[in-house]
């Protein structure tokens, strides 16, 4: 097994050299409907084991699936929002193969008829390049069980000495969205994997039908990778690697792929067909248990469940109620904020899309939001080493910010101090204001005061001002400014002292 | 006194709900008859004395109280097979593998029964997982004919049909699969009735084959039939493939036939049932009874169904194809038997290989091989896939005939009960039992048989089956009620008073 | 020629997680056979054109209601188990993933 040790994988420089990746992504998300699919029994994440179980997700004997609609709804919808068409007649069918922590012995999925199938997701890539990932199918099926090991390596499945079954997420309703081959992302591989995850993450969420939280498991990612020597138009032998759990691995995991293939290939070895895990802690994969015997899974329709027509007048409802899709709200926002494509990309990629808005919708102009986020705020989080969303500021208090400033009750200067304070957690900007005195100071008399005071150390600038160089005043407005620690309205100290100096 | 385990659940309803007697005293009656007679029927895997019992001193309450029958047949005993599930009650499907299995859920069928107040007084035996066409394949042991103890009362469910003959039960479920009901009720001379699929819920029925179970009425009447019919049929959101609309009016029906007069009725005979394999005196029987069906004023023609002739073959792949699948639940990890779960050096396929071949008798082994092989990738479109375009033509073969009749008829099984042991060891000629029986669970429309009397040569009872087009079961239930008055009235009273005394042979 | 070898009853028997015998595998593989002949009768008619039937009833989109209903108690749920430990259906150990 020399292939699974880094130091035996090809330079990545190496291998998109010689070879052109070709990928296959495999997602199952979990919907969050109130009930599994095939029956009543609710679908909470972290239950106790075993108590959101009834004969039906158990399997006893006797018991019938019924098709959640609830679900079917979903599928629907996310099929549409991926530009899928939508199957007039499908059917469930059953995979049959033996596995504990599978009730019946069998999945209740939709085999060769799926319920959406030949779609596509347009993926921005982090320099903005839009990537069409094809897709084949999206289709419903039924969650597992989840078993845990016992005795021998802590929870690993090699060495247990016994299992424990817990059935709480056996029949949970899952869509599979499967792509067809992705060719053509040369290098970028193993981006276009992660962006196209990324992708599809926000779109579900914006469908609001799944947690998508892939810590969870609620969206799991399976990547099949195989390499096509350059100038060759015959696929190679693939590999599939699960247990893929966060973005950042999908990435890895197809980067390590690549190594390794390409490390078997130009060894003149051949790649192995087979299902591999890949592992957290050193960003590489192994390979799963060889079976005995090839699988055949006999598929047949499910005599239980009778085949699901959608009729059109229903998809049109389903599709009237999609909500604004990422791209489309991107688009939207690009000219409601009148942002070149340059502007858009560094505020995608900022992650600051979301948060722009949403301050936005709190009443900050877009380019003072935008400008916030993208500079001050994307510095203090690069600083604290965490993500944008996860600074202690929301979206709301930095538009009140932004329109104390608006209305002149903050300078520039004063609304960092504001902001500061949030971020350390003294409180909302209002708050911080007064906890500070953080307040302009805009009574004229006590200006005037002050401006006087700076003339009179200055007096050869005073005369210049006199004298019609206004330019000059920038000398005394400094000196007001730095006197009132920043508190005075600078706008205003320059209107003051011009008339001070009789212009 | 009246002997009450000899009357019908009709006259036993009527009896209840007059306050003539008590619903527990029929019960006892029925308790006291099983307790003398299953020694040697072996109808029953287990009689719940206490939940029997309970449930008739429910009814006498209710009644004592001035309020109405939950159902016509409140208070009336009734004898269900061990494929539907019994809260708290064990159900072993005639199976090793779920021996001492008690569900904690009731079938659709046992709550409309335990809702209408009917009295379960026990599970009946059955073929494994209804496999079967004699009861030979139970794990428990044969169920044995009561007109000849050394004959089977049919499979699979011949405890529900021997538990009628032998007048421990006056009413029983039995499930249908392909011929279950009928078979079984037609070798030992009782009604038994498989419903349009789709009309009785399958929901707690132990699936053998999914597309073709369905449960429905057994009795020594047509009228108890109906009667029964009526109490279980409806809709159930609980299965998927239940029918939405009304059950159709079966005791009007079989009250409307009772008056004897069938004319306007077009009635086809299926010209592919009879010849080579047919038993002379089965095929006599039917004979005379088409005779008596043209007297009640029926017009009786030959209609030809050239594709039933694929009927058993395509039946034994989808069946066989249907249980591998179903039959996989059972792995010994969440219920049922587990065998070398104690030893540590087992893993879990281990486990489930040792216990899926300890628990499942050969009968089922061999279907499940067949199944797996019928579903194999390599075999799929020459085995199942065309099984189930048989299926659209036999489907046909019937639209076709409906076209012409109203009805069709037959002969329900070729031969009369044969002997135990007689066909074991040839599984191919154990399935010609369901030659008959089976287009119907292909296209999934209603069929019964009622008893056609007696075969001369043997004196064993024959069964008349009747087929329906698909929510027509009405049409079948007055033709099977004008023919069952006139039979009985040409032979001077109901065949099944014709069983031998049971209990004085076994004291 | 048999239509269905001892062999391929074995890996079938296997597929079907049945631990057969010698003597079973014999007796099922001559048994088959002749089933397997019988049934094989169905291609005489399946033409190309004759539509598969699944299902006998004509129905469609029979959906439930995304409500909760109550579920097994944790007691019914674990009762018929084998084995059972910290609320859990314990089993023999599984090999490998699926």
């Amino acid at each position: 097994m020399t292939t699974d040790v880094t130091a035996d994988l090809l330079p990545y420089s190496d291998v998109v050299e010689r070879f052109d990746p070709v990928l296959g992504l495999e997602v199952h998300v979990e919907l969050h409907t109130n009930t599994k699919m095939f029956c009543g029994c609710p679908t909470q994440f972290g239950a106790d084991p075993n108590t959101q179980v009834c004969p039906t997700c158990l399997g006893l004997p006797g018991a019938l699936p019924v098709v959640n609609g609830k679900a079917v709804e979903s599928a629907i919808r996310i099929g549409l929002a991926l530009n899928c068409e939508i199957a007039e007649w499908c059917r469930f069918a059953r995979k049959n193969y033996f596995y504990p922590d599978m009730p019946k012995n069998f999945q209740t999925s939709q085999y060769d008829e799926p319920i959406a199938f030949n779609g596509y997701l347009d993926v921005v890539l982090d320099d903005g390049e839009i990537f069409r990932v094809q897709i084949e199918r999206a289709h419903m099926e039924e969650d597992t069980g989840k078993s845990l090991h016992v005795g021998g390596a802590t929870g690993r499945i090699h060495g247990a000495e016994f299992s424990l079954l817990d059935y709480n997420r056996a029949g949970v309703p899952l869509i599979e969205i499967v792509t067809k081959t992705i060719h053509g992302t040369g290098e970028r591989a193993p981006e276009v994997a992660r962006a196209y995850v990324s992708a599809l993450r926000d779109l579900l969420k914006a469908l609001d039908v799944s947690d998508v939280r892939m810590d969870q498991g609620s969206l799991r990612c399976d990547a099949n990778v195989s390499l096509m020597p350059k100038g060759s138009t015959e696929l190679g032998t693939r590999s599939e690697t699960k247990n893929v759990n966060s973005l950042r691995s999908v990435e890895r995991a197809v980067h390590f792929e690549m190594r390794r293939h390409a490390a078997v290939l130009t060894s003149g070895g051949e790649v192995i067909q087979e299902t591999r895990h890949f592992d957290e802690s050193t960003g590489s994969t192994r390979a799963g248990r060889r079976k005995e015997t090839s699988e055949d899974y006999r598929y047949f329709p499910e005599p239980d469940l009778v085949p699901i027509a959608p009729t059109r007048d229903w998809v049109e409802e389903l599709r009237a109620t999609l909500p604004e899709l990422p791209w489309q709200r991107r688009r939207r926002i690009q000219q409601d904020w009148q942002l070149s494509d340059l502007e858009l990309r560094d505020l995608v990629n900022a992650g600051a899309l979301d948060l722009v808005a949403a301050t936005v919708e709190a009443g900050a102009s877009p380019d003072e939001a935008r400008s916030w986020w993208v500079a001050y705020l994307s510095q203090q989080a690069n600083t604290q080493g965490i993500e944008l969303t996860a600074l202690a500021i929301t979206p709301a208090q930095l538009a009140r910010v932004i329109v104390l400033v608006a209305e002149g009750k903050l300078t520039n200067k004063l609304a960092r101090q504001v902001v500061d304070g949030v971020l350390a957690g003294e409180g909302d900007p209002d708050t911080v204001v007064e906890a500070r005195g953080l307040v302009v100071v805009s009574d004229d008399s006590a200006l005037l005061t002050a401006i006087d005071e700076a003339l009179a150390a200055q007096p050869d600038v005073a005369e210049k001002i006199r004298s019609g160089k206004v330019a000059a005043a920038g000398a005394v407005v400094g000196a007001v400014m730095k006197a009132t620690k920043g508190q005075a309205d600078a706008k205003r100290v320059r209107e003051l002292v011009l008339e001070r100096c009789g212009q | 006194m009246t002997d009450l385990t000899r009357l019908t659940a009709a006259e036993l309803a009527a009896k209840i709900h007059s306050r003539e007697v008590s619903a527990v005293e029929v019960a006892k009656a029925h308790l006291d008859r099983v307790a003398a007679v299953d020694g040697a029927v072996h109808a029953f895997l287990h009689v719940d004395t206490a939940g029997a019992l309970a449930a008739a001193e429910a009814v006498d309450k209710s009644i004592a109280a001035g309020e109405a029958p939950a159902s016509p047949l409140a208070g009336v005993p009734l004898a269900l097979k061990d494929v539907l599930t019994t809260k708290g009650v064990p159900t072993t499907c005639g199976s090793k593998m779920l021996e001492g299995w008690i569900p904690p859920y009731d079938a659709t069928v046992t709550r409309r029964l335990r809702e209408a107040g009917v009295v379960i007084l026990g599970k009946t035996n059955m073929d494994e997982f209804a496999m079967g066409s004699s009861t030979e394949n139970s794990a428990y042991g044969p169920t044995h004919n009561p007109w000849d103890l050394d004959r089977i009362p049919g499979g699979s469910g011949g405890g529900s049909s021997a538990a009628l003959a032998a007048f421990e039960a006056p009413l029983a479920i039995g499930t249908d699969t392909g011929g279950s009901i009928r078979q079984p009720g037609a070798v030992t001379g009782t009604v038994g009735v498989k419903p349009t699929y789709g009309g009785v819920s399958r929901y707690g029925l132990v699936a053998f084959s999914s597309s073709l179970d369905q449960a429905g009425p057994c009795a020594r009447t047509v009228l108890d039939a109906a009667l029964l019919h009526e109490v279980i049929a409806g809709h159930d959101p609980l299965d998927s493939t239940s029918l939405n609309v009304p059950v159709p009016p079966v005791v009007a029906a079989a009250r409307q036939g009772a008056t004897g007069d069938l004319s306007g009725l077009r009635i086809g005979v299926v010209s592919e049932f009879s010849g080579d394999g047919y038993q002379p005196g089965v095929l006599r029987s039917f004979e005379a009874a088409v005779a008596t069906l043209e007297k009640l004023g029926a017009e009786v023609v030959e209609v030809s169904c050239p594709n039933f002739t694929y009927a058993l073959p395509a039946y034994y792949l989808i069946a066989p194809s249907e249980c591998s699948s179903n039959l996989a639940r059972f792995d010994a990890m969440r219920y049922g038997l587990r065998v070398g779960g104690d030893d540590p050096s087992l893993d879990a396929e281990q486990v489930m290989s040792l216990t899926r071949e300890a628990g499942f008798g050969p009968e089922v082994k061999r279907r499940v091989i067949l199944g797996t092989y019928a579903l194999s990738a390599g075999y799929y479109d020459a085995y199942y896939g065309s099984a189930q375009k048989v299926r659209t033509l036999i489907s046909r073969d019937f639209t076709t005939a409906f076209e012409q009749v109203d009805v069709l008829i037959s002969p329900t099984t070729p031969t009369t009960a044969f002997r135990i042991g007689e066909r074991t060891a040839d599984p191919m000629q154990m399935y010609l039992a369901d030659l008959c029986t089976i287009p119907a669970n292909l296209a999934g429309n209603a069929a019964m048989s009622v008893p056609s009397g007696l075969s001369d040569e043997d004196g064993l009872p024959v069964g008349l089956q009747i087929m329906a087009p698909a929510l027509a079961d009405e049409r079948m239930y007055r033709v099977a009620a004008a023919y069952e008055v006139a039979r009985n009235d040409a032979e001077g009273g109901a065949q099944i008073h014709r069983v031998p005394d049971l209990a004085a042979g076994v004291r | 020629m048999p239509t269905i070898s001892r062999d391929e009853v074995a890996h079938l028997a296997r597929l079907a997680r049945l631990a057969v015998t010698d003597a079973e595998l014999d007796l099922f593989a001559g048994q088959l056979d002749g089933i397997i002949q019988a049934v094989a009768k169905v291609g005489e008619v399946a033409a190309e054109d004759v539509p598969p039937t699944s299902h006998s009833v004509p129905l469609t989109n029979v959906f439930r209601a995304d409500e909760i209903v109550p579920c097994l108690s944790h007691e019914d749920a674990l009762a018929a188990a084998p084995a059972s430990e910290d609320g859990r259906f314990r089993v023999p150990r599984i090999l490998g993933e699926a």
